[in-house]
């Protein structure tokens, strides 16, 4: 009551008047850091896109879009394009679907809950260096996985994982005596796959939490009522949990999106970008610190953001602002 | 009677769909378990399997057998030690520096910017808040030249500063203050007022130390974040002396090639941090991710 109060003589009110410049003051120090490292740089690195920019040297000339031109006619820039594409398709629906299964197994009385959270949520939070090192090792020719492969009787590609550039739908389509698949039809490289493999196995737990947490907001009694109305597990499934998990869904699909379109650290530390595992991101940082084309790069980041901008604005269009907060 | 029939007939077939029920239950209590007990041991293996090569000799390592595939037969800790002469314990503390700046920092301008955004009414208070959040969604590679510049012109670039100060605040610390902030009662702050104390000092004595539990959370989300952090690191920092963990894991990598279990006691090494606080703070851990998965 007494806030409504405050509120309605906010004129005559010391605290109101307090307010209006200690709030800017609060707020300060963090708009200060948020000026030059984030709000500042995105409008920078949009005029930069439009220059050419050699980075050891001063000079930002104007070239209106020719980088624009340049990255899309370019191969490189379509492989990485494609990488990313493929990539963010065969991770995100995977690893969503993965942790909706494990969080509804998970979410009943069972024993050992925590021991399973536990463990499933631990790759999440662990360094993306260290497991990728640790799936470089397992990776390898003669690592974890072609051991047991081998072990069960099954062939490892060769060259193996890792340093193996053909991709996988043309591979299994040569099976069939399919040759020369268009790039788009190929699909990710053996090496990709393995990196999105991996991707999997570290995002589902994240993926479980988020859905666990959704799960635990639907409340019990609507089951307990739609069991007396005779209705089945399957049907419950189908028209109370899913149409709830809705908007969960929606969130955890858009921030696989999100992050497997920046995915970098994993290409840097197991391939260096080679055997089609170059993504957007890791294009970005070659243009800008190997290849020194600073404009080229910036205009790469900005092509970057829109894609980024537009999962974004849909998302959010699915969802709509009131099922938001 | 014809009703009394009709009654009976739904009693039984409730009872014997409770009973279907029941048994479909005990199916999927099995499914459950075997399915979560393979996953885990899934999750469990790649960690298990860097912690055993780390102690074993190369020759070893590369005969992998059912038998010390997750065991060693002789183990040898040599490859601690040489990672000690590669210069990890530098790396160790630059990461712990640059984490504790993050946590101290964060702490602070978040809380602050997430009060005054939660209880204070000043102009354009929800445009910026809009905006901040809106930077949740932005890449930290689309804005890392730009920052590169700046970083060089300040005179950070190849510093500690270069890796502390453009993430002295966070939108996602100043989310969470925030919906905390505005989750607790006016009463507390109001009865300060009536005392005559300023904002400041009503956030500060009375809201701040009511906000252990926020501020425990966003604590362990930014360390863990600055821990495991590589992008800035590794665009702005080129001095060896001032990596961190993940910067030199990744550069030895390139060195050492396939000296997989010298980089695996690395890998060990910068883990085990992360794995004491989570186990200390789990709940916390969750307890975020779920947080921020909800807040969209």
């Amino acid at each position: 009551m007494a806030s409504v109060g405050l509120g309605r003589r906010r004129s005559r009110d010391p605290l109101a008047a307090e307010d209006a410049v200690a709030g800017w003051v609060f707020i300060a120090p963090s708009m200060l850091v948020f000026l030059a490292f984030v709000f500042g740089p995105i409008l920078y690195v949009a005029w930069l896109s439009f220059r050419e920019w050699e980075v050891v040297r001063p000079e930002k000339t104007w070239i209106g879009l020719q980088n624009y031109r340049t990255l899309f006619a370019s191969d490189d820039f379509q492989n990485a394009f494609r990488n990313t594409v493929w990539f963010a398709l065969g991770v995100v629906p995977t690893q969503t679907f993965i942790g909706l299964v494990l969080a509804v197994l998970a979410n009943r009385k069972i024993r050992g809950k925590t021991f399973f959270r536990t463990a499933f949520y631990f790759p999440s939070i662990s360094s993306s260096i260290v497991i990728s090192i640790i799936f470089l090792w397992i990776y390898s020719n003669n690592g974890l996985l072609n051991f047991v492969l081998r072990e069960v009787g099954i062939t490892p590609p060769r060259p193996p994982w890792l340093n193996n550039p053909n991709g996988v739908i043309a591979q299994f389509l040569g099976v069939f005596g399919v040759e020369n698949v268009s790039a788009w039809l190929a699909g990710p490289s053996f090496a990709l796959l393995s990196i999105m493999m991996m991707n999997v196995w570290t995002t589902a737990g994240t993926m479980m939490v988020v859905f666990l947490a959704g799960l635990q907001d639907v409340p019990g009694d609507v089951y307990e009522a739609s069991s007396l109305d005779g209705a089945s597990r399957w049907q419950q499934f189908r028209d109370i949990t899913v149409p709830l998990l809705r908007p969960v869904t929606l969130f955890v699909v858009t921030l696989g999106f999100i992050g497997t379109f920046q995915v970098f650290d994993q290409i840097f530390a197991m391939t260096s970008g080679q055997n089609g595992t170059t993504t957007l991101a890791y294009l970005i940082y070659q243009d800008m610190f190997r290849n020194f084309q600073g404009g080229y790069a910036a205009a790469q980041a900005m092509v970057l953001f829109v894609v980024i901008l537009v999962i974004y604005l849909v998302q959010r269009r699915l969802i709509g602002p009131t099922e938001q907060s | 009677m014809a009703v009394a029939t009709g009654q009976a007939t739904v009693r039984r077939a409730a009872a014997s769909a409770d009973e279907r029920t029941t048994r479909l239950d005990a199916i999927l209590k099995i499914v459950a378990y075997v399915v979560l007990v393979l996953m885990a041991m899934l999750m469990f293996v790649p960690f298990a399997f860097s912690v055993a090569t780390s102690f074993k000799t190369q020759a070893e390592a590369a005969r992998l057998d059912w038998g010390n595939m997750l065991w060693v037969r002789e183990p040898i800790t040599d490859w601690y030690r040489q990672v000690f002469d590669l210069g990890i314990g530098g790396w160790f503390l630059n990461s712990v520096v640059v984490a504790a700046v993050w946590v101290v920092s964060r702490c602070l301008l978040d809380a602050l910017a997430g009060y005054a955004f939660a209880r204070m009414t000043f102009p354009g208070r929800n445009l910026v808040f809009v905006l901040v959040v809106s930077t949740l969604m932005i890449p930290g590679i689309v804005t890392l030249i730009p920052r590169y510049i700046l970083l060089r012109e300040m005179g950070l670039y190849n510093s500690v500063g270069a890796l502390t100060v453009p993430f002295l605040s966070s939108a996602f610390g100043i989310f969470l203050m925030k919906q905390f902030f505005e989750s607790l009662p006016r009463e507390l702050e109001e009865a300060a007022r009536i005392d005559g104390a300023s904002r400041f000092r009503m956030f500060w004595q009375i809201a701040l130390p009511n906000a252990a539990p926020a501020l425990t959370s966003l604590a362990i989300f930014t360390f863990q974040g600055s821990w495991n952090n590589f992008l800035e690191p590794v665009a702005f920092i080129s001095n060896p002396d001032l990596y961190t963990l993940p910067v030199g894991l990744a550069m030895l990598r390139t060195e050492q090639q396939s000296n997989f279990p010298l980089l695996m006691a690395v890998a060990v090494i910068s883990t085990i941090p992360i794995v004491i606080f989570y186990l200390i703070f789990q709940r916390y851990f969750v307890e975020g991710q779920s947080r921020a998965g909800i807040k969209g």
